[in-house]
């Protein structure tokens, strides 16, 4: 078999395939061609022309709507819900898990998973208005523990407006394998009032694309794009007591919060009980910060705790998991008598725990408010 | 290459009916079983494959005698045959997608799943097997998938009626299908002889 024979059989295979795909594309271009539908917002406060044939999610994006998306269209998050008043089609099986009976019957649709084929009537919260794309270069990246980072960026495009407790998506560019630039949510740990910088604590997570980038390739002076504010986990305006549990680089949101109540004079009006749950010493972190605003605050309190303490960290705090830690403080430290509030920030897994333990001690579901980590 | 001589109308009546692709060859039944508790999407579906079956048993007759057979590559066959299948569904579920989002939505996973009908690649095996000529093939396929589209319809009128007789518990669902389709296949291998494909 000479040289030839052996390059026959590839060429023609990837010849045939060649001319399969000009085919497929060509009909893409003929039968995807919708032409130019219209997309009216909450009832004609808003109007969009727009190109059809995508999925609701990237054109709204690309006319600057940025619905909410943690998992960047691939219907796994179930975050991007969108109001459809138009008769866009049944739900599909990929939308129906994300979905309550009460959504279902208004016709909340998932939007990555909706295509636009026609003119259509849409409703989204008027907040999703004011989440813009912003350009932020890194200003500062340092370790908070082996595992997790901080990455302070300096938006170079505009100035951000959020609430102390949101969150925002990172966007890191194609890197070795990954070929499409991946976003994900993280919650914002800068204050509120330093409005031309943004910070978030990143967790290493094997395998994660985003993570892995951030704490592989990130370095200061490189770009990327930031889009916020997004979520509803800030703190309500109550005089409420607020029970606050938070695990890992679920800190993030507290910090924030925390330091714009210190900007704010908050911190002398509310009673703040602020659980944080780590395996060993060294998977805790901002320990001076915290303790500093204790000292200063008197109804400000602080209570680390080590489900796993090894004997080299010398540790005499709370001691076990951060649910047996909470039910012991709700039971007899914190006050039974005045109302209060729960935030929660962590894992699934440790969130529904807190829950459970806080609804047991009598708090009211609705007054729970969390930020899951999916 | 010696087609066999058989002229195209006893062709595509023994590609329909006593050489059905589904009940006597039983191939492409994943769907067959699914689908038919649904007369409707079985219609659909029904429509779906024979016109994929058409297309591709005339474009991989092509591709076979024009591409591979001249380059020697003969061997190379299930893995092309597959590639053009493949794309056919993908045009096929864009059309539908536009012409009917309805249909699109009924058949949901079992339109992509085409591609993997093994009724399909079956009939353009076949017609490289038994040396069909290009119109004997496109009479094939399009016979095959017509009977494909019978047998499912008939299915599914048949299940319609099974579903409110007194069907023993234990049989209910699959068991009671697998047994019709049974005696479906009897009745249409009972006319075997009359007409040969080959």
């Amino acid at each position: 078999m000479d040289f030839a024979t052996v390059l026959v059989a590839p060429a023609a295979l990837s010849a045939i395939s060649a001319a399969l795909a000009i085919l497929i594309s060509l009909t893409d271009k003929v039968v995807n061609n919708y032409g130019e539908v219209a997309i009216d917002i909450n009832g004609g406060s808003r109007g969009l022309k727009v190109n059809g044939g995508a999925n609701m999610l990237v054109t709204l994006a690309e006319s600057g709507i940025f619905v909410p998306s943690a998992c960047g269209g691939r219907g796994s998050c179930g975050e991007c819900k969108v109001k459809v008043n138009s008769d866009v089609g049944p739900h599909l099986p990929t939308e129906i898990p994300y979905l309550t009976n009460e959504q279902l019957e208004e016709n909340v649709r998932l939007s990555c998973q909706v295509k636009l084929k026609g003119d259509v009537e849409i409703e989204i919260p008027e907040y999703l208005f004011k989440i813009e794309q912003y350009e932020g270069v890194v200003e500062r990246i340092r370790d908070l523990t082996h595992d997790i980072k901080e990455v302070y960026f300096r938006l170079t495009d505009g100035e951000l407006d959020f609430k102390a407790g949101q969150y925002g998506q990172i966007e890191v560019p194609p890197y070795g394998k990954v070929k499409e630039p991946t976003q994900r949510a993280y919650s914002m740990s800068s204050v509120p009032s330093d409005t031309n910088h943004v910070e978030f604590l990143v967790r290493l997570v094997p395998g994660g694309i985003v993570t892995t980038y951030v704490h592989e390739h990130l370095q200061e002076g490189k770009k990327m794009k930031v889009i916020a504010p997004f979520g509803d986990f800030y703190v309500r305006d109550t005089e409420a007591q607020m029970i606050c549990v938070a695990g890992g680089s679920g800190m993030a949101p507290f910090k924030s919060i925390f330091y714009d109540f210190v900007e704010h004079g908050t911190m002398d009006k509310r009673d703040i009980w602020y659980f944080f749950g780590a395996r060993t010493k060294k998977d805790l972190f901002y320990l001076d910060e915290l303790n500093e605003l204790q000292e200063k605050y008197e109804r400000f309190h602080f209570i680390p705790a080590l489900s796993e303490p090894e004997e080299s960290d010398n540790w005499d705090g709370a001691t076990g998991l951060i649910t047996e830690v909470l039910d012991e403080y709700l039971r007899n430290t914190i006050s039974t008598e005045t109302e209060k509030e729960g935030y929660l920030c962590g894992s699934p897994g440790m969130l529904d725990a807190c829950m459970a333990v806080m609804r047991e001690r009598d708090m009211a579901e609705e007054k729970i408010y969390f930020d899951k980590f999916a | 290459m010696n087609p066999p001589d058989i002229s195209l109308i006893p062709l595509l009546f023994a590609s329909i009916f006593t050489s059905n692709i589904l009940l006597a060859n039983f191939l492409g039944m994943c769907s067959f079983f699914s689908i038919s508790k649904d007369m409707t999407s079985s219609n659909g579906l029904g429509m779906a494959v024979t016109f994929v079956l058409f297309i591709t048993s005339g474009m991989n007759w092509v591709v076979y005698h024009m591409v591979l057979v001249p380059l020697g590559l003969e061997y190379l066959r299930y893995i092309i045959f597959i590639i053009v299948i493949a794309s056919i569904v993908q045009i096929t579920e864009m059309v539908i997608d536009r012409v009917s989002p309805k249909l699109y939505i009924t058949l949901g996973i079992f339109l992509p799943l085409i591609t993997v009908n093994c009724a399909i690649l079956g009939v353009s095996l076949f017609l490289e097997i038994r040396e069909y000529t290009f119109t004997q093939s496109m009479v094939y396929g399009l016979g095959s998938g017509l009977g494909w589209w019978l047998a499912i319809m008939l299915l599914s009128a048949i299940r319609k009626k099974v579903e409110k007789g007194p069907v023993p518990a234990p049989l209910k669902g699959p068991g009671i299908t697998a047994i019709t389709i049974g005696f479906m296949a009897m009745a249409f291998i009972g006319f075997g002889g009359m007409l040969p494909v080959q």
